[in-house]
């Protein structure tokens, strides 16, 4: 009973109080995505709405429940809920049709009877259970390139299976733990490198096709190798300290440059190969410096060249063989490489555009003729943000972006007060998981972000979701209300 | 704390969380606000363009009488929302549909595949092109129904029930339309065939249209700026035909219970002057909601009623090809006014004779006697006239020149400046062809190719064509293709036959025994010279098709016509009398001979001929 008392004045109400606003807003305005002009009223449980409210309640029940239960009984579990979760994904993909129908495309649904379930939703809580409970055990900290290793495998492992059951979203949400790894002791330079090759894929992919002159290399190969040499350069200057050698560097790649220049008026020359020479070029420079002076500062910047050369090539290969042809071609309209308004382009142009008449104040509720007469498809789903941005405008998406934002630096600031580590490491797995999935959806629907297909927490339609963002938060909570407990 | 250094983290974390949420801020403020060109692309949705169907053109005869017009047809509309307490049954038994039909079509209606503008707030099309037969009953108890309406639109509507095949129908574009032509939406409807394809861009007129405002529940606000920008429909254009109406009405009359055709064009402009094609149809039964349903039964008729047998049946000409035999042939020097054949009659070889008189034969009594040993030795002396040389070659030049002359009558090809949709274009064999079929430039002879000299064989042609090749011969040396459209510039191509205007007087002379004292005597009108040639074509579907070809008067020709009735017999039995009896009609105005009108008209040759 004491238990009980305790929860009520440790639970972290504002954080409730921000999950019961999201929540709310995302069912009225799933109301108004739903509502197809018949619908009297919200309560209609035969409309999207009315559902979103049965889904609503038993989501307050469940996060009700789980404060009920003691919060070391998550750290005793973790590694069973993970292999049962590992269990069921396994069971996903060899089960009958009858149990794993194929939805679109993509076999992850679990249906038994009327209770339909995905079980990549309770991956991820698992797994953020599992590596909690790895990192918080006494002989791991994360320091060392190796100690990344076993938090790989336990994220692998489910994105391995959810690619397998062809739900390539689902999967990517993982990734939102490197955060965390950061957090933790990753060396923050795996980060940089993410967001370079990101960088460096967008180039070569982008201006792939547009030649820099017939037949003498592509735009895209060579501004990738440009960038990759000022890298050496502001590495030099920053981190090396050594201007002079950044200096010679540049004159040497503007002769170089110059060279090729005046050979090709006579004969053809490939920039391409231009680029590569002028990349290997500088690789032996540093290494002729650090020889010379003893440094050894530059190995990095050396494996780091020959790598993004290297990625580089590959990212052509990756781009053609690797996605499928529905990803390759989310990513060149959203790179402005295709215009295709009536096929893939559809949903982004339909949902810019549904947006964009939204103008400063909105259309007013149940007034946005973009959502309404379903000129945006999914737009109770993955296009929800929409309806807020027509109907609201921006003050509208701004406030929920707003809302978006506070609450997830009050996670930041829960998981910082946690004296143990289990529980901090949880609380930084449940912010990255819902920061990530607010930048993929958000950014898909203004056109930033490829378009892949994972529901706004708390906004979306869909039982599954709901249920499964609110066991994240509600086990967070619960164990934050834990850390009055132990004081007593 | 523990991990205390890396407490610094928490910030780095919280920057880019931060960035991304006011990157993402940005980007709204610029879609919303600063980007206006996203505001004009909802705004082109939020309008209903609403469809204006202009009234179809009218099509006149050539004396002005209306022969089609638009009478109003209506749909039935349904607002969704506004449907309270329907009595389905009462709404089917008024409607006359079942109710498994109503459920489908309500499903239809709420199908977004099959109906993408679906809203329960604006009207959707229920049931479309409904007479006003058919809304007769509902109209009545319409305010019984809430939530249903009726529109209006129109349909066809003949005056007369008659000329099915020169008319045509319009029916539902087909997709491949809808894909070539931006004028087509589902549901349009446009010429499927006949005039009403050909001339469907002048008929059609231009689609006007009415913007409307809806708002977010579908719901119609009113006009956009008030009408301004509203585009009012243009009716489509009048046409003028070129047929009499009255020697229409006779001809198809005549042809009642025979299978065949007849073909009557004015020999010096080439306007069709009546086209018929029996077995036929009330082209209004092809019209709203039973078109689907009939148009089925005339698919499926063993008689091909559909068939515009006056343009796109092939027939061998038979006798009547001789006329333009004893052109070429002249023409090439293979005979002359002067030049007797023998004849023996039944025991002629290789071609008998099927009629019986002296020998030997002049020209001008081989056509009026239809003499077939006559054209056996004209033509093989045509073509045989240089010997056949090495390879044959001298023979196949003369043979290639004989062809293209004869096609110089329209024969063996399309009419491709002409009106008319449906053709065939008919055959004169060439070359090419018998070296193929007689494995060879020497495989062949003019032994071998006898048939084409009397009208028979290889040689095919449409009843458009004979009637077409009577003008050339009225016109002695050239004609116009046949048209339907009565406009200048159909007129304006005369196309020459590469045949001597001096060659054409004894064809006259020839042609005008053959209603004196030749095979149609028993069909001459007291008091107008005519030319005319019998043919009797046999073939390989039982009794041959009698064949009549003609002109009249003799001097100054009004009227060319072709006359085919198949598997009749005799070209004099049967087509013979039909041509008078429209020669008559048309240069008189009137028939005189009341009791050859009814019997011609009574002659059944064809039992399954039905009469839609």
């Amino acid at each position: 009973m004491s238990k009980n008392v305790s929860i009520k004045y440790a639970l972290d109400w504002t954080t409730v109080a921000f999950y019961v606003a999201l929540v709310l807003m995302g069912w009225i305005s799933i109301y108004g995505a739903s509502y197809n002009f018949d619908q009297s009223s919200i309560f209609d449980f035969s409309q999207r709405a009315g559902s979103q409210f049965i889904w609503i309640m038993t989501a307050f029940a469940i996060g009700g429940m789980l404060l009920l239960v003691d919060s070391r009984m998550y750290d005793f579990f973790a590694y069973f809920i993970y292999a049962f979760a590992i269990i069921l994904l396994i069971f996903t993909i060899v089960a009958p049709n009858s149990i794993a129908p194929d939805i679109k495309g993509s076999r992850s649904w679990l249906v038994f009877g009327p209770v339909r379930f995905q079980p990549a939703e309770l991956a991820k809580i698992a797994t953020a259970l599992a590596l909690s409970k790895f990192m918080s055990s006494y002989n791991y900290k994360l320091k060392t390139w190796k100690d990344l290793l076993p938090l790989g495998m336990f994220i692998l492992l489910p994105i391995g299976l959810i690619i397998l059951q062809h739900e390539t979203g689902s999967a990517l949400v993982f990734l939102a733990f490197l955060l965390m790894f950061y957090r933790e002791g990753m060396n923050g330079i795996v980060l940089l490198l993410g967001t370079f090759a990101i960088v460096l894929f967008v180039i070569v992919i982008r201006f792939s096709n547009i030649p820099i002159q017939v037949d003498r290399g592509t735009l895209g190969f060579i501004a990738a190798m440009l960038i990759i040499l000022l890298v050496q350069v502001f590495y030099a200057i920053f981190f090396g300290r050594n201007q002079k050698e950044a200096i010679i560097l540049l004159l040497g790649s503007v002769v170089v440059a110059a060279i090729s220049y005046v050979i090709n008026i006579w004969f053809r020359v490939n920039y391409n190969y231009i680029s590569i020479f002028s990349i290997v070029a500088s690789c032996i420079y540093w290494i002729f410096v650090e020889l010379l002076n003893r440094y050894r500062k530059y190995w990095f910047l050396i494996l780091f060249s020959i790598g993004s050369v290297l990625f580089c090539f590959s990212a052509d290969y990756l781009f053609e063989k690797v996605l499928q042809p529905h990803q390759q071609v989310r990513i060149k309209v959203l790179l402005n490489m295709e215009d295709d308004p009536t096929g893939a382009g559809y949903n982004v142009n339909q949902s810019k555009i549904a947006i964009g008449s939204g103008g400063f104040w909105g259309k007013g509720f149940l007034n946005g003729t973009q959502t309404k007469l379903k000129y945006v498809p999914e737009q109770d789903t993955d296009f929800i943000f929409c309806t807020v941005g027509e109907e609201h405008g921006f003050w509208g998406s701004t406030l929920v972006l707003a809302l978006y934002w506070l609450f997830l630096m009050r996670l930041l600031k829960i998981a910082e007060r946690q004296r143990e580590t289990f529980n901090r490491v949880f609380a930084y797995c449940v912010a990255s998981i819902f920061f990530f999935h607010l930048t993929i959806n958000v950014g898909m629907v203004l056109g930033i972000m490829p378009v892949i297909g994972i529901p706004l927490p708390f906004f979306s339609y869909g039982g599954s979701s709901l249920w499964g963002f609110t066991i994240l938060l509600f086990i967070l909570l619960r164990l934050d209300a834990s850390r009055l407990e132990r004081m007593w | 704390m523990i991990n205390d250094t890396l407490q610094g983290r928490r910030t780095v974390i919280a920057i880019i969380m931060s960035a991304v949420i006011v990157l993402y801020i940005l980007r709204l403020f610029t879609i919303q606000i600063i980007d206006t060109r996203y505001k004009e692309g909802a705004d082109s949705n939020a309008f209903l363009k609403k469809t204006q169907f202009p009234p179809r053109g009218l099509i006149y005869d050539r004396k002005h009488t209306l022969l089609v017009y638009n009478k109003p047809a209506y749909d039935i509309a349904l607002i969704m929302r506004e449907i309270r307490g329907l009595d389905t049954l009462a709404f089917c038994k008024a409607l006359n549909i079942d109710k498994a039909e109503f459920i489908q079509r309500i499903e239809d209606v709420k199908d977004r595949r099959k109906n993408p503008g679906y809203s329960t707030y604006t009207p959707q099309l229920f049931m479309s092109q409904l007479s006003i037969e058919d809304i007769a009953t509902i109209q009545q108890s319409m305010y019984k129904f809430p939530g249903f309406y009726i529109q209006n639109r129109t349909l066809r509507e003949y005056a007369y029930p008659i000329g099915a095949h020169v008319l045509g129908s319009i029916g539902e574009v087909s997709q491949r339309k809808i894909d070539n032509d931006d004028y087509y939406n589902r549901g349009d409807y446009a010429g499927r065939d006949g005039i009403e394809y050909t001339y469907e861009e002048s008929l059609r007129g231009e689609k006007g249209v009415e913007i409307l405002l809806r708002d977010a529940k579908g719901r119609i606000k009113g006009k956009f700026e008030n009408g301004k920008k509203d585009i009012a429909p243009k009716a489509g254009k009048n046409l003028t035909l070129t047929l009499d109406i009255q020697l229409q009405l006779l001809a198809e009359e005549l042809l009642k219970g025979k299978m065949g055709s007849v073909v009557a064009i004015e020999p010096t402009t080439g306007e069709i002057l009546a086209m018929v094609s029996n077995p036929s149809f009330n082209p209004a039964i092809l019209v709203g909601r039973q078109r689907s349903k009939n148009y089925n039964a005339l698919l499926h008729d063993p008689t091909k009623p559909l068939m515009n047998r006056a343009t796109q049946a092939l027939y061998p000409p038979g006798s009547s090809f001789k006329t333009a035999e004893a052109l070429v042939c002249q023409q090439m020097g293979g005979i002359n006014e002067h030049t007797y054949f023998q004849c023996n009659g039944k025991n002629s070889s290789p071609i008998r004779c099927t009629h019986s008189h002296g020998s030997p034969v002049s020209l001008l009594s081989a056509v009026e006697e239809s003499c077939n040993p006559y054209f056996w030795n004209a033509f093989r002396a045509t073509i045989e006239k240089d010997g056949y040389g090495s390879r044959n070659i001298n023979f196949r030049t003369r043979y290639d020149e004989w062809a293209d002359r004869m096609k110089s009558f329209g024969l063996g090809e399309k009419f491709t400046d002409s009106d008319i949709y449906e053709q065939s274009r008919g055959y004169i064999p060439t070359q090419k062809y018998y070296n193929k079929l007689y494995r060879g430039e020497t495989g062949w002879r003019a032994i071998t190719i006898r048939s084409n000299a009397i009208g028979q064989g290889e040689v095919l042609s449409t009843p458009l064509q004979m009637a077409n090749l009577m003008c050339a011969i009225a016109n002695e040396g050239y004609y116009i293709s046949p048209h339907l459209n009565r406009c200048d510039s159909l007129r304006k191509k005369i196309h020459y036959c590469k045949v001597d205007k001096k060659y054409f007087p004894i064809v006259f002379e020839a042609m005008w025994r053959v209603f004196d004292s030749g095979t149609a005597v028993a069909s001459k009108i007291p008091g107008i010279d005519m030319c005319g040639k019998t043919g009797t074509a046999d073939n390989s579907h039982g009794k041959p098709h009698s064949i009549f070809v003609g002109f009249a008067p003799r001097v100054h020709p009004k009227i060319a016509i072709a006359v085919v009735v198949e598997n009749a017999g005799f070209g004099s039995m049967f087509a013979a009398p039909i041509f008078s009896l429209l020669a008559e009609q048309y240069l008189t105005g009137k028939i005189k001979r009341p009791e050859l009108l009814e019997r011609t008209k009574n002659t059944v040759t064809n039992a399954y001929v039905q009469e839609r």
